[in-house]
Protein backbone atom coordinates (compact mmCIF):
# COMPACT_ATOMS: atom_id res chain seq x y z
CA UNK A 1 0.00 0.00 0.00
CA UNK A 2 1.46 3.35 -0.99
CA UNK A 3 1.98 6.08 1.59
CA UNK A 4 -0.65 8.30 -0.07
CA UNK A 5 -3.32 5.62 0.14
CA UNK A 6 -2.40 4.81 3.72
CA UNK A 7 -2.63 8.45 4.82
CA UNK A 8 -5.93 8.84 2.98
CA UNK A 9 -7.23 5.80 4.78
CA UNK A 10 -6.13 7.15 8.15
CA UNK A 11 -7.84 10.46 7.41
CA UNK A 12 -11.08 8.75 6.46
CA UNK A 13 -10.95 6.55 9.54
CA UNK A 14 -10.40 9.65 11.67
CA UNK A 15 -13.37 11.40 10.08
CA UNK A 16 -15.48 8.32 10.69
CA UNK A 17 -14.58 8.20 14.38
CA UNK A 18 -15.29 11.93 14.75
CA UNK A 19 -18.65 11.53 13.00
CA UNK A 20 -19.64 8.60 15.19
CA UNK A 21 -18.68 10.60 18.30
CA UNK A 22 -20.78 13.55 17.10
CA UNK A 23 -23.82 11.37 16.47
CA UNK A 24 -23.45 9.71 19.86
CA UNK A 25 -23.09 13.15 21.46
CA UNK A 26 -26.41 14.23 19.92
CA UNK A 27 -28.09 11.18 21.38
CA UNK A 28 -26.56 11.84 24.80
CA UNK A 29 -27.62 15.52 24.68
CA UNK A 30 -31.18 14.49 23.82
CA UNK A 31 -31.40 12.00 26.67
CA UNK A 32 -29.71 14.58 28.93
CA UNK A 33 -32.41 17.11 28.05
CA UNK A 34 -35.10 14.63 29.10
CA UNK A 35 -33.26 14.02 32.37
CA UNK A 36 -32.96 17.79 32.95
CA UNK A 37 -36.69 18.24 32.31
CA UNK A 38 -37.58 15.57 34.86
CA UNK A 39 -35.06 16.85 37.39
CA UNK A 40 -36.33 20.44 37.00
CA UNK A 41 -39.94 19.46 37.62
CA UNK A 42 -39.15 17.22 40.58
CA UNK A 43 -37.01 19.99 42.09
CA UNK A 44 -39.77 22.60 41.61
CA UNK A 45 -42.79 20.55 42.54
CA UNK A 46 -41.61 17.73 44.79
CA UNK A 47 -42.00 19.84 47.94
CA UNK A 48 -45.58 20.83 47.13
CA UNK A 49 -46.82 17.32 46.46
CA UNK A 50 -48.84 15.99 49.38
CA UNK A 51 -52.02 14.09 50.13
CA UNK A 52 -53.94 17.32 50.70
CA UNK A 53 -52.67 18.66 47.34
CA UNK A 54 -54.28 15.66 45.65
CA UNK A 55 -57.57 15.89 47.53
CA UNK A 56 -58.12 19.68 47.75
CA UNK A 57 -60.04 21.82 45.30
CA UNK A 58 -58.69 24.83 43.46
CA UNK A 59 -58.12 27.95 45.52
CA UNK A 60 -57.04 31.51 44.96
CA UNK A 61 -54.39 30.93 47.61
CA UNK A 62 -51.55 28.81 46.24
CA UNK A 63 -50.79 27.04 49.51
CA UNK A 64 -54.34 25.72 49.86
CA UNK A 65 -54.94 24.84 46.23
CA UNK A 66 -55.21 21.23 45.10
CA UNK A 67 -56.05 19.26 42.00
CA UNK A 68 -58.97 17.01 43.01
CA UNK A 69 -61.42 18.78 40.65
CA UNK A 70 -58.94 18.59 37.73
CA UNK A 71 -57.96 14.98 38.37
CA UNK A 72 -61.58 13.81 38.49
CA UNK A 73 -62.31 16.00 35.45
CA UNK A 74 -59.49 14.32 33.49
CA UNK A 75 -60.71 10.84 34.43
CA UNK A 76 -64.34 11.69 33.64
CA UNK A 77 -63.47 13.17 30.24
CA UNK A 78 -61.20 10.30 29.21
CA UNK A 79 -63.90 7.76 30.15
CA UNK A 80 -66.34 9.52 27.83
CA UNK A 81 -63.62 9.60 25.16
CA UNK A 82 -63.03 5.86 25.56
CA UNK A 83 -66.74 4.99 25.38
CA UNK A 84 -67.11 6.98 22.15
CA UNK A 85 -63.81 6.33 20.37
CA UNK A 86 -62.99 2.71 21.20
CA UNK A 87 -65.96 0.83 19.65
CA UNK A 88 -66.07 3.04 16.55
CA UNK A 89 -62.30 3.01 16.09
CA UNK A 90 -61.95 -0.75 16.48
CA UNK A 91 -64.92 -1.34 14.13
CA UNK A 92 -63.42 0.98 11.50
CA UNK A 93 -60.08 -0.80 11.78
CA UNK A 94 -61.74 -4.21 11.37
CA UNK A 95 -63.48 -2.97 8.24
CA UNK A 96 -60.30 -1.57 6.70
CA UNK A 97 -58.13 -4.56 7.57
CA UNK A 98 -60.52 -7.47 7.03
CA UNK A 99 -63.12 -6.25 4.54
CA UNK A 100 -61.81 -3.20 2.71
CA UNK A 101 -58.98 -4.81 0.80
CA UNK A 102 -57.45 -2.59 -1.86
CA UNK A 103 -60.71 -1.02 -3.05
CA UNK A 104 -60.63 2.66 -3.94
CA UNK A 105 -62.98 3.60 -1.07
CA UNK A 106 -60.77 1.81 1.44
CA UNK A 107 -57.67 3.56 0.09
CA UNK A 108 -59.31 6.97 0.29
CA UNK A 109 -60.43 6.31 3.87
CA UNK A 110 -56.91 5.15 4.69
CA UNK A 111 -55.24 8.26 3.26
CA UNK A 112 -57.80 10.38 5.08
CA UNK A 113 -57.04 8.73 8.43
CA UNK A 114 -53.29 9.17 8.01
CA UNK A 115 -53.95 12.84 7.31
CA UNK A 116 -56.34 13.28 10.24
CA UNK A 117 -53.73 11.81 12.58
CA UNK A 118 -51.45 14.74 11.67
CA UNK A 119 -54.03 17.55 11.86
CA UNK A 120 -53.09 19.90 14.75
CA UNK A 121 -55.10 19.13 17.88
CA UNK A 122 -56.31 22.72 18.17
CA UNK A 123 -58.23 22.29 14.89
CA UNK A 124 -60.22 19.52 16.58
CA UNK A 125 -60.93 22.04 19.30
CA UNK A 126 -62.43 24.41 16.72
CA UNK A 127 -64.50 21.53 15.32
CA UNK A 128 -65.72 20.66 18.82
CA UNK A 129 -66.57 24.30 19.51
CA UNK A 130 -68.54 24.72 16.29
CA UNK A 131 -70.17 21.28 16.27
CA UNK A 132 -70.65 19.99 19.83
CA UNK A 133 -70.66 23.13 21.97
CA UNK A 134 -72.68 25.44 19.67
CA UNK A 135 -74.58 23.52 16.97
CA UNK A 136 -75.52 20.50 19.07
CA UNK A 137 -75.94 22.62 22.19
CA UNK A 138 -73.86 20.49 24.54
CA UNK A 139 -72.32 23.59 26.10
CA UNK A 140 -68.92 23.41 27.78
CA UNK A 141 -69.71 20.02 29.29
CA UNK A 142 -67.80 16.83 30.00
CA UNK A 143 -69.69 15.31 27.07
CA UNK A 144 -68.52 18.00 24.63
CA UNK A 145 -64.93 17.63 25.88
CA UNK A 146 -65.03 13.84 25.67
CA UNK A 147 -66.56 13.91 22.20
CA UNK A 148 -63.92 16.37 20.95
CA UNK A 149 -61.10 14.21 22.29
CA UNK A 150 -62.81 11.11 20.83
CA UNK A 151 -62.57 12.58 17.32
CA UNK A 152 -58.92 13.42 18.03
CA UNK A 153 -58.15 9.91 19.31
CA UNK A 154 -60.07 8.08 16.58
CA UNK A 155 -57.32 8.05 13.89
CA UNK A 156 -54.75 6.85 16.44
CA UNK A 157 -57.07 4.07 17.64
CA UNK A 158 -57.76 2.96 14.05
CA UNK A 159 -54.08 2.96 13.04
CA UNK A 160 -52.90 0.98 16.08
CA UNK A 161 -55.79 -1.50 15.93
CA UNK A 162 -55.04 -2.19 12.28
CA UNK A 163 -51.46 -2.92 13.15
CA UNK A 164 -52.57 -5.42 15.81
CA UNK A 165 -54.96 -7.11 13.36
CA UNK A 166 -52.26 -7.30 10.69
CA UNK A 167 -50.00 -9.22 13.08
CA UNK A 168 -52.52 -12.10 13.25
CA UNK A 169 -51.26 -14.86 10.90
CA UNK A 170 -53.29 -15.54 7.78
CA UNK A 171 -53.26 -19.29 8.42
CA UNK A 172 -55.51 -18.78 11.46
CA UNK A 173 -58.19 -17.21 9.29
CA UNK A 174 -57.83 -19.85 6.60
CA UNK A 175 -58.14 -22.65 9.15
CA UNK A 176 -61.35 -21.12 10.39
CA UNK A 177 -62.78 -20.76 6.88
CA UNK A 178 -61.84 -24.35 6.13
CA UNK A 179 -64.00 -25.46 9.05
CA UNK A 180 -66.92 -23.62 7.49
CA UNK A 181 -66.96 -20.47 9.62
CA UNK A 182 -68.27 -17.27 8.09
CA UNK A 183 -66.15 -14.15 7.84
CA UNK A 184 -67.61 -12.53 10.94
CA UNK A 185 -67.41 -15.76 12.94
CA UNK A 186 -63.74 -15.97 11.99
CA UNK A 187 -63.10 -12.37 13.05
CA UNK A 188 -65.05 -12.61 16.30
CA UNK A 189 -63.90 -16.04 17.49
CA UNK A 190 -60.38 -16.30 16.03
CA UNK A 191 -58.86 -12.97 15.00
CA UNK A 192 -60.04 -10.63 17.77
CA UNK A 193 -59.04 -12.84 20.75
CA UNK A 194 -55.54 -13.22 19.33
CA UNK A 195 -55.23 -9.52 18.49
CA UNK A 196 -56.75 -8.35 21.80
CA UNK A 197 -53.52 -7.62 23.74
CA UNK A 198 -52.13 -5.66 20.78
CA UNK A 199 -55.37 -3.72 20.39
CA UNK A 200 -55.44 -2.97 24.11
CA UNK A 201 -51.86 -1.66 24.00
CA UNK A 202 -52.79 0.75 21.22
CA UNK A 203 -55.93 1.87 23.05
CA UNK A 204 -54.03 2.64 26.23
CA UNK A 205 -51.48 4.72 24.30
CA UNK A 206 -54.19 6.61 22.39
CA UNK A 207 -56.14 7.39 25.56
CA UNK A 208 -53.05 8.44 27.49
CA UNK A 209 -52.35 10.91 24.69
CA UNK A 210 -55.90 12.24 25.12
CA UNK A 211 -55.30 12.74 28.86
CA UNK A 212 -52.30 14.97 28.07
CA UNK A 213 -54.16 17.17 25.58
CA UNK A 214 -54.73 20.80 26.51
CA UNK A 215 -55.34 22.96 23.46
CA UNK A 216 -58.57 21.42 22.08
CA UNK A 217 -60.24 21.59 25.49
CA UNK A 218 -59.24 25.23 26.00
CA UNK A 219 -60.67 25.96 22.57
CA UNK A 220 -64.08 24.51 23.43
CA UNK A 221 -64.07 26.83 26.43
CA UNK A 222 -63.00 24.63 29.34
CA UNK A 223 -60.67 27.31 30.71
CA UNK A 224 -63.25 28.84 33.08
CA UNK A 225 -62.47 28.83 36.78
CA UNK A 226 -64.06 25.51 37.76
CA UNK A 227 -63.56 24.60 41.42
CA UNK A 228 -65.71 21.51 41.75
CA UNK A 229 -65.57 17.92 40.57
CA UNK A 230 -67.92 17.01 37.70
CA UNK A 231 -70.92 14.89 38.73
CA UNK A 232 -72.52 14.18 35.35
CA UNK A 233 -71.66 14.32 31.67
CA UNK A 234 -73.41 17.70 31.51
CA UNK A 235 -71.19 19.32 34.17
CA UNK A 236 -68.69 22.00 33.32
CA UNK A 237 -65.20 20.69 33.96
CA UNK A 238 -61.51 21.32 33.95
CA UNK A 239 -58.68 18.84 33.40
CA UNK A 240 -55.15 18.47 34.79
CA UNK A 241 -53.31 19.97 31.78
CA UNK A 242 -55.58 23.04 31.81
CA UNK A 243 -55.06 23.49 35.56
CA UNK A 244 -51.30 23.30 34.92
CA UNK A 245 -51.58 25.90 32.13
CA UNK A 246 -53.63 28.13 34.43
CA UNK A 247 -51.01 27.98 37.19
CA UNK A 248 -48.03 28.42 34.84
CA UNK A 249 -49.63 31.53 33.37
CA UNK A 250 -49.78 33.28 36.75
CA UNK A 251 -46.92 35.54 37.78
CA UNK A 252 -46.62 34.27 41.39
CA UNK A 253 -43.85 31.75 42.02
CA UNK A 254 -45.98 29.74 44.51
CA UNK A 255 -48.39 28.85 41.73
CA UNK A 256 -45.48 27.67 39.58
CA UNK A 257 -44.62 25.16 42.31
CA UNK A 258 -48.25 24.00 42.20
CA UNK A 259 -47.97 23.62 38.42
CA UNK A 260 -44.83 21.49 38.79
CA UNK A 261 -46.50 19.30 41.41
CA UNK A 262 -49.53 18.83 39.14
CA UNK A 263 -47.15 17.94 36.28
CA UNK A 264 -45.61 15.27 38.51
CA UNK A 265 -49.07 13.77 39.06
CA UNK A 266 -49.93 13.94 35.34
CA UNK A 267 -46.63 12.48 34.16
CA UNK A 268 -46.76 9.70 36.78
CA UNK A 269 -50.25 8.81 35.58
CA UNK A 270 -49.16 8.76 31.92
CA UNK A 271 -45.96 6.82 32.60
CA UNK A 272 -47.85 4.12 34.50
CA UNK A 273 -50.28 3.82 31.60
CA UNK A 274 -47.37 3.61 29.16
CA UNK A 275 -45.60 1.04 31.31
CA UNK A 276 -48.78 -1.05 31.37
CA UNK A 277 -48.99 -0.82 27.58
CA UNK A 278 -45.33 -1.82 27.12
CA UNK A 279 -45.77 -4.71 29.58
CA UNK A 280 -48.77 -5.92 27.61
CA UNK A 281 -46.87 -5.65 24.34
CA UNK A 282 -43.90 -7.62 25.67
CA UNK A 283 -46.09 -10.38 27.08
CA UNK A 284 -47.88 -10.57 23.77
CA UNK A 285 -44.65 -10.80 21.78
CA UNK A 286 -43.33 -13.55 24.04
CA UNK A 287 -46.58 -15.44 23.49
CA UNK A 288 -45.14 -16.40 20.11
CA UNK A 289 -47.99 -15.08 17.98
CA UNK A 290 -45.83 -13.24 15.47
CA UNK B 1 -77.11 -15.86 8.57
CA UNK B 2 -76.09 -14.26 5.37
CA UNK B 3 -78.20 -11.20 6.19
CA UNK B 4 -76.48 -10.76 9.57
CA UNK B 5 -73.08 -10.94 7.91
CA UNK B 6 -74.18 -8.30 5.44
CA UNK B 7 -75.47 -5.99 8.19
CA UNK B 8 -72.25 -6.36 10.17
CA UNK B 9 -70.13 -5.45 7.17
CA UNK B 10 -72.18 -2.31 6.52
CA UNK B 11 -72.09 -1.36 10.20
CA UNK B 12 -68.30 -1.61 10.21
CA UNK B 13 -68.14 0.36 6.96
CA UNK B 14 -70.25 3.08 8.57
CA UNK B 15 -67.72 3.39 11.39
CA UNK B 16 -64.91 3.68 8.85
CA UNK B 17 -66.84 6.40 7.03
CA UNK B 18 -66.98 8.41 10.27
CA UNK B 19 -63.36 9.40 9.65
CA UNK B 20 -64.39 10.97 6.36
CA UNK B 21 -67.24 12.70 8.21
CA UNK B 22 -64.67 14.15 10.64
CA UNK B 23 -62.71 15.69 7.78
CA UNK B 24 -65.89 17.06 6.21
CA UNK B 25 -66.97 18.38 9.63
CA UNK B 26 -63.69 20.25 10.05
CA UNK B 27 -63.93 21.75 6.57
CA UNK B 28 -67.62 22.74 6.97
CA UNK B 29 -67.22 24.35 10.41
CA UNK B 30 -64.11 26.28 9.35
CA UNK B 31 -65.63 27.34 6.01
CA UNK B 32 -68.92 28.65 7.44
CA UNK B 33 -67.25 30.85 10.04
CA UNK B 34 -64.43 31.94 7.73
CA UNK B 35 -66.92 32.95 5.03
CA UNK B 36 -68.85 35.04 7.56
CA UNK B 37 -65.55 36.60 8.65
CA UNK B 38 -64.54 37.41 5.10
CA UNK B 39 -67.87 39.16 4.48
CA UNK B 40 -66.76 41.82 6.91
CA UNK B 41 -63.03 41.80 6.29
CA UNK B 42 -61.71 41.80 2.69
CA UNK B 43 -59.51 38.78 1.87
CA UNK B 44 -56.59 40.98 0.84
CA UNK B 45 -56.67 42.87 4.18
CA UNK B 46 -56.65 39.54 6.02
CA UNK B 47 -53.92 37.75 4.07
CA UNK B 48 -51.57 40.67 3.35
CA UNK B 49 -52.27 43.03 6.27
CA UNK B 50 -49.32 43.65 8.55
CA UNK B 51 -51.23 44.57 11.72
CA UNK B 52 -53.21 42.13 13.86
CA UNK B 53 -55.22 43.97 16.54
CA UNK B 54 -58.71 42.37 16.50
CA UNK B 55 -59.30 43.01 20.20
CA UNK B 56 -58.64 46.78 19.98
CA UNK B 57 -61.28 49.50 19.66
CA UNK B 58 -60.03 50.14 16.10
CA UNK B 59 -59.46 46.55 14.99
CA UNK B 60 -57.04 45.53 12.23
CA UNK B 61 -57.16 42.06 10.75
CA UNK B 62 -53.85 41.55 8.95
CA UNK B 63 -52.75 38.00 9.72
CA UNK B 64 -49.11 38.35 8.60
CA UNK B 65 -47.70 38.98 12.12
CA UNK B 66 -49.25 35.72 13.32
CA UNK B 67 -47.89 33.90 10.27
CA UNK B 68 -44.35 35.23 10.69
CA UNK B 69 -44.51 34.46 14.42
CA UNK B 70 -45.51 30.87 13.63
CA UNK B 71 -42.79 30.52 10.98
CA UNK B 72 -40.10 32.05 13.22
CA UNK B 73 -40.72 29.56 16.03
CA UNK B 74 -41.04 26.68 13.54
CA UNK B 75 -37.73 27.53 11.82
CA UNK B 76 -35.94 27.59 15.19
CA UNK B 77 -37.55 24.26 16.11
CA UNK B 78 -36.45 22.76 12.79
CA UNK B 79 -32.87 24.00 13.25
CA UNK B 80 -32.82 21.87 16.40
CA UNK B 81 -34.93 18.89 15.37
CA UNK B 82 -33.73 18.19 11.82
CA UNK B 83 -29.94 17.92 12.22
CA UNK B 84 -30.14 16.33 15.67
CA UNK B 85 -32.95 13.99 14.67
CA UNK B 86 -31.14 12.89 11.52
CA UNK B 87 -27.83 12.32 13.35
CA UNK B 88 -29.48 10.28 16.07
CA UNK B 89 -31.32 8.28 13.40
CA UNK B 90 -28.02 7.59 11.60
CA UNK B 91 -26.45 6.52 14.87
CA UNK B 92 -29.35 4.22 15.79
CA UNK B 93 -29.67 2.75 12.31
CA UNK B 94 -26.02 2.41 11.25
CA UNK B 95 -23.79 2.38 14.34
CA UNK B 96 -25.73 1.22 17.41
CA UNK B 97 -26.02 -2.45 18.30
CA UNK B 98 -29.41 -4.06 18.91
CA UNK B 99 -29.21 -3.74 22.71
CA UNK B 100 -28.54 0.00 22.69
CA UNK B 101 -31.29 0.56 20.14
CA UNK B 102 -33.77 -1.35 22.26
CA UNK B 103 -32.86 0.75 25.29
CA UNK B 104 -32.86 4.14 23.58
CA UNK B 105 -35.99 3.85 21.46
CA UNK B 106 -38.48 3.54 24.37
CA UNK B 107 -36.81 6.52 26.05
CA UNK B 108 -37.27 8.56 22.87
CA UNK B 109 -40.90 7.43 22.85
CA UNK B 110 -41.29 8.83 26.37
CA UNK B 111 -39.85 12.14 25.16
CA UNK B 112 -42.47 12.18 22.40
CA UNK B 113 -45.26 11.27 24.82
CA UNK B 114 -44.68 14.06 27.35
CA UNK B 115 -47.72 16.40 27.26
CA UNK B 116 -46.94 19.66 25.50
CA UNK B 117 -48.06 21.74 28.47
CA UNK B 118 -45.12 20.22 30.35
CA UNK B 119 -42.73 21.39 27.63
CA UNK B 120 -44.32 24.83 27.93
CA UNK B 121 -43.51 24.89 31.64
CA UNK B 122 -39.94 23.80 30.88
CA UNK B 123 -39.51 26.50 28.20
CA UNK B 124 -40.87 29.35 30.33
CA UNK B 125 -39.37 28.50 33.71
CA UNK B 126 -36.12 26.69 32.86
CA UNK B 127 -34.87 27.40 29.34
CA UNK B 128 -35.82 31.09 29.19
CA UNK B 129 -34.06 32.03 32.47
CA UNK B 130 -31.03 30.04 31.26
CA UNK B 131 -30.99 31.89 27.92
CA UNK B 132 -31.43 35.24 29.65
CA UNK B 133 -28.09 34.71 31.36
CA UNK B 134 -26.41 34.24 27.98
CA UNK B 135 -28.39 36.88 26.08
CA UNK B 136 -28.90 39.88 28.37
CA UNK B 137 -31.96 41.94 27.51
CA UNK B 138 -33.94 39.01 26.20
CA UNK B 139 -37.52 39.33 27.32
CA UNK B 140 -39.37 36.73 29.40
CA UNK B 141 -41.58 35.78 26.47
CA UNK B 142 -39.72 35.15 23.20
CA UNK B 143 -39.54 32.91 20.15
CA UNK B 144 -36.13 31.36 20.86
CA UNK B 145 -36.88 29.39 24.00
CA UNK B 146 -40.16 27.76 22.87
CA UNK B 147 -38.50 27.14 19.48
CA UNK B 148 -35.64 25.19 21.04
CA UNK B 149 -37.93 23.22 23.35
CA UNK B 150 -40.31 22.47 20.49
CA UNK B 151 -37.34 21.17 18.49
CA UNK B 152 -36.58 18.82 21.36
CA UNK B 153 -40.19 17.65 21.39
CA UNK B 154 -40.23 16.95 17.64
CA UNK B 155 -36.78 15.32 17.54
CA UNK B 156 -38.08 11.79 18.37
CA UNK B 157 -40.54 11.99 15.46
CA UNK B 158 -37.79 12.94 13.00
CA UNK B 159 -35.44 10.35 14.44
CA UNK B 160 -37.85 7.44 14.43
CA UNK B 161 -39.32 8.06 10.95
CA UNK B 162 -35.87 8.69 9.42
CA UNK B 163 -34.52 5.55 11.08
CA UNK B 164 -37.40 3.52 9.63
CA UNK B 165 -36.59 4.90 6.17
CA UNK B 166 -32.87 4.12 6.52
CA UNK B 167 -33.47 0.60 7.80
CA UNK B 168 -35.61 0.03 4.73
CA UNK B 169 -32.55 0.50 2.51
CA UNK B 170 -31.37 -2.94 1.29
CA UNK B 171 -28.21 -4.37 2.89
CA UNK B 172 -26.67 -4.93 -0.54
CA UNK B 173 -26.25 -1.20 -1.12
CA UNK B 174 -24.25 -0.85 2.09
CA UNK B 175 -22.13 -3.91 1.35
CA UNK B 176 -21.34 -2.63 -2.12
CA UNK B 177 -20.14 0.60 -0.59
CA UNK B 178 -17.97 -1.18 2.01
CA UNK B 179 -16.50 -3.37 -0.72
CA UNK B 180 -15.32 -0.21 -2.47
CA UNK B 181 -13.45 0.73 0.71
CA UNK B 182 -15.86 3.32 2.08
CA UNK B 183 -16.05 3.93 5.82
CA UNK B 184 -19.29 3.77 7.78
CA UNK B 185 -19.62 7.54 7.69
CA UNK B 186 -19.18 7.66 3.90
CA UNK B 187 -21.65 4.82 3.48
CA UNK B 188 -24.19 6.48 5.79
CA UNK B 189 -23.99 9.94 4.25
CA UNK B 190 -23.45 9.08 0.58
CA UNK B 191 -25.34 5.82 0.15
CA UNK B 192 -27.91 5.20 2.89
CA UNK B 193 -29.18 8.77 3.37
CA UNK B 194 -29.59 9.44 -0.38
CA UNK B 195 -31.26 6.05 -0.84
CA UNK B 196 -33.70 6.83 1.97
CA UNK B 197 -34.13 10.40 0.79
CA UNK B 198 -37.87 10.42 0.12
CA UNK B 199 -38.62 8.77 3.47
CA UNK B 200 -36.40 11.24 5.32
CA UNK B 201 -37.96 14.18 3.48
CA UNK B 202 -41.41 12.85 4.44
CA UNK B 203 -40.29 12.83 8.08
CA UNK B 204 -38.98 16.40 7.79
CA UNK B 205 -42.22 17.68 6.25
CA UNK B 206 -44.32 15.99 8.91
CA UNK B 207 -42.07 17.62 11.53
CA UNK B 208 -42.64 21.07 10.00
CA UNK B 209 -46.38 20.46 10.03
CA UNK B 210 -46.20 19.43 13.68
CA UNK B 211 -44.24 22.57 14.57
CA UNK B 212 -46.73 24.87 12.84
CA UNK B 213 -49.67 23.29 14.66
CA UNK B 214 -48.02 23.04 18.09
CA UNK B 215 -49.94 25.11 20.58
CA UNK B 216 -49.23 24.92 24.29
CA UNK B 217 -45.46 25.54 24.23
CA UNK B 218 -45.92 28.81 22.34
CA UNK B 219 -49.08 29.80 24.23
CA UNK B 220 -47.07 29.60 27.47
CA UNK B 221 -43.61 30.81 26.48
CA UNK B 222 -43.77 32.93 23.29
CA UNK B 223 -46.08 35.74 24.41
CA UNK B 224 -49.28 37.30 23.17
CA UNK B 225 -47.95 40.21 21.14
CA UNK B 226 -48.46 39.77 17.40
CA UNK B 227 -45.65 41.65 15.71
CA UNK B 228 -43.94 41.48 12.35
CA UNK B 229 -40.37 40.66 13.33
CA UNK B 230 -37.57 38.15 12.85
CA UNK B 231 -36.02 38.97 16.22
CA UNK B 232 -36.17 35.78 18.32
CA UNK B 233 -35.63 37.61 21.63
CA UNK B 234 -38.87 39.64 21.79
CA UNK B 235 -42.45 38.51 22.55
CA UNK B 236 -44.47 37.42 19.51
CA UNK B 237 -47.68 35.51 18.93
CA UNK B 238 -48.32 32.44 16.78
CA UNK B 239 -51.57 31.49 15.04
CA UNK B 240 -52.24 28.71 17.55
CA UNK B 241 -51.43 30.91 20.56
CA UNK B 242 -53.92 33.50 19.29
CA UNK B 243 -56.69 30.89 19.18
CA UNK B 244 -55.87 29.91 22.76
CA UNK B 245 -55.78 33.57 23.85
CA UNK B 246 -59.28 34.25 22.52
CA UNK B 247 -60.64 30.93 23.83
CA UNK B 248 -59.54 31.80 27.37
CA UNK B 249 -61.99 34.68 27.42
CA UNK B 250 -65.73 34.33 27.03
CA UNK B 251 -66.28 35.31 23.41
CA UNK B 252 -69.94 35.45 22.37
CA UNK B 253 -70.88 33.45 19.29
CA UNK B 254 -71.49 35.40 16.12
CA UNK B 255 -69.12 38.27 16.88
CA UNK B 256 -66.31 39.12 14.51
CA UNK B 257 -63.86 38.31 17.30
CA UNK B 258 -65.32 34.80 17.60
CA UNK B 259 -64.94 34.31 13.85
CA UNK B 260 -61.28 35.38 13.78
CA UNK B 261 -60.22 32.13 15.47
CA UNK B 262 -61.92 30.10 12.74
CA UNK B 263 -60.34 32.20 9.98
CA UNK B 264 -56.91 31.72 11.58
CA UNK B 265 -57.74 28.03 12.09
CA UNK B 266 -58.61 27.74 8.40
CA UNK B 267 -55.16 29.03 7.39
CA UNK B 268 -53.56 26.64 9.86
CA UNK B 269 -55.60 23.71 8.52
CA UNK B 270 -54.82 24.46 4.87
CA UNK B 271 -51.10 24.78 5.62
CA UNK B 272 -50.74 21.62 7.70
CA UNK B 273 -53.10 19.51 5.58
CA UNK B 274 -51.11 20.38 2.46
CA UNK B 275 -47.83 19.45 4.16
CA UNK B 276 -49.31 16.17 5.44
CA UNK B 277 -50.47 15.21 1.95
CA UNK B 278 -47.02 15.81 0.48
CA UNK B 279 -45.48 13.78 3.30
CA UNK B 280 -47.90 10.87 2.82
CA UNK B 281 -47.19 10.87 -0.92
CA UNK B 282 -43.43 10.77 -0.35
CA UNK B 283 -43.71 7.90 2.15
CA UNK B 284 -45.82 5.94 -0.33
CA UNK B 285 -43.07 6.46 -2.89
CA UNK B 286 -40.21 5.15 -0.79
CA UNK B 287 -42.28 2.13 0.15
CA UNK B 288 -42.63 1.31 -3.53
CA UNK B 289 -38.94 1.83 -4.23
CA UNK B 290 -37.72 -1.07 -2.11
CA UNK B 291 -40.86 -3.16 -1.78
Amino acid sequence: MSAAVASGMARRRGADTAFQALALLVLVVTLGALATLIWDIVADGGGTLSWSFLTSFSSRRASQAGIWHALTGSIFVVLVTAVLAVPVGVAAAIYLEEYGGRSLTARIIELNITNLAAVPSIIYGLLGLGLFVRTMGMGRSVLAGGATLALLALPVVILSTREALRAVPKSLREGSYALGATKWQTIWHQVLPVAAPGILTGLILALSRAIGETAPLITIGAFAFVTFAPDSIWSPFTVLPIQIFNWVSRPQVEFHANAAAAILVLVTLLLSLNAAAIWLRDRYQKGGIS
Amino acid sequence: MRKAEFLIEWGLFGCALLSIATTIGIIVVLTIETAAFLEEVPVADFVFGTEWTPLFAMPRFGVLPLVTGTLLVSVIAMLVALPMGLLSAIYLSEYADERLRRTVKPILEILAGVPTVVYGYFALLFVTPLLQRVIPGMSGANALSPGIVMGLMILPLVSSLSEDAMRGVPRGLREGSYALGATKMQTSLRVVVPAAFSGITAAFILAVSRAIGETMIVAIAAGQQPRLTLDPTVPIETMTAYIVQVSQGDTPQGTLEYRTIFAVGMLLFIGTFGLNLVSAWLRERYREEYA
